[in-house]
């Protein structure tokens, strides 16, 4: 018995760790101007100042919207009307500022100002469009995905 | 002979057209400029290829014949990404103040940092504030952690103290681990007595 729910205890702490470790902030929204959206799994949130993300959030502006956010490398990514921009994968050691960091800007226009991940590992960050892949060595560039 | 093979070309031109045009995405990336002007670069890969953009308005142009590399302006950023651009948040800025030996107060040059602390995260409508206290290689790593982490939550009161909303703030010690001045163990070093504040 004993032996029953310290085992229960350990798949609790498990199911447990393994949850917050998925719901990892990984950056925040800090700018936000008219409709933006944050698309996290099947829920749709309104991306309002203060909306902490998540890896695979996708954030999606209306005609009238703008939004800012600052990642945990201290990257700056803003998307101006009409955009959609995932954030496909972040990860960021911040003793060592190793980490990779994947996003995508499927339309619209984004200004990025890359932060420790790209300082400290050239590679390591990339931004995709739907026809091509930059990788991101240096630190202030534009991105804009007509259709 | 010749008219076979002009329409071949002809033939050729227009199902690459088709093929090209049929993605329908048009998009530029320009690279802008450092503000120190330091190196920076963004390659964009496309279709097998590499193009570098390495230089100030340096950009490349998605158009129906493939990527075109040109040399952007500031108005053309302006005038397609002015929305984008000023919704930029403001850039994560840094801090460190400095701790007189084996204790958690402040050194005099400190003090008034914490006011220009509390008044950069004033700025700012959703603050992160990240302290990190640090000792120098003076005693035991148990000495230190405690130490690190006291010096730390001293900053975390100020900042409070000052008006700061504590969910804002995290704390943390990483002793004598991530000295800012290498020394052998053992050795007093004043710049090593510190707390590093991000504000982002």
């Amino acid at each position: 018995m004993v032996c029953m729910s310290s085992y229960f205890n350990v798949v609790a702490f498990a199911s447990c760790f393994a949850m917050s470790a998925a719901a990892a902030d990984i950056g925040q929204i800090k700018v936000s101007k008219g409709s933006v959206t944050v698309e996290r799994a099947a829920q749709s949130l309104p991306g309002v100042i203060g909306t902490r993300l998540q890896a695979s959030d996708v954030i999606t502006t209306g005609a009238d919207g703008s939004v800012g956010i600052t990642m945990s490398d201290d990257s700056l990514l803003s998307a101006g009307p009409n955009s959609t921009l995932s954030l496909d994968r972040f990860a960021f050691d911040s003793t060592t500022h190793q980490g990779q960091f994947d996003a995508s800007l499927r339309k619209g226009s984004l200004s990025v100002i890359s932060g420790r991940i790209a300082k400290q590992s050239p590679d390591a960050m990339t931004l995709r469009t739907p026809t091509a892949i930059l990788g991101v060595r240096g630190t202030e560039f534009v991105v804009s995905v007509d259709d | 002979m010749t008219d076979l093979h002009s329409r071949a070309a002809a033939w050729a031109t227009a199902v690459l057209l088709v093929s090209l045009c049929g993605c329908a995405h048009r998009g530029t990336v320009v690279l802008l400029p450092e503000k120190d002007g330091k190196p920076t670069a963004v390659v964009v890969k496309q279709d097998g290829r590499e193009t570098v953009l390495d230089q100030p308005y340096a950009a490349a142009r998605q158009t129906p014949f493939g990527l075109r590399a040109y040399t952007s302006t500031p108005e053309e950023v302006a005038s397609k990404f002015d929305a984008a651009m000023s919704s930029q948040p403001k850039r994560a800025v840094a801090f460190t103040l400095y701790f007189i030996e084996g204790k958690d107060e402040f050194t005099e040059d400190s003090k008034h940092i914490a006011e220009v602390v509390s008044a950069e995260i004033a700025q700012r409508p959703v603050p992160d504030v990240i302290v990190i206290g640090h000792t120098d290689a003076v005693g035991s790593d148990p000495f230190n952690d405690a130490l690190a982490r006291q010096r730390a939550e001293t900053v975390r009161a100020e900042l409070i103290r000052r008006g700061v909303a504590p969910e804002n703030i995290q704390a943390s010690g990483r002793g004598k681990r991530d000295l800012l001045i290498p020394t052998a163990d053992g050795i007093a070093e004043p710049r090593n007595r510190r707390v590093e504040i991000l504000v982002r």
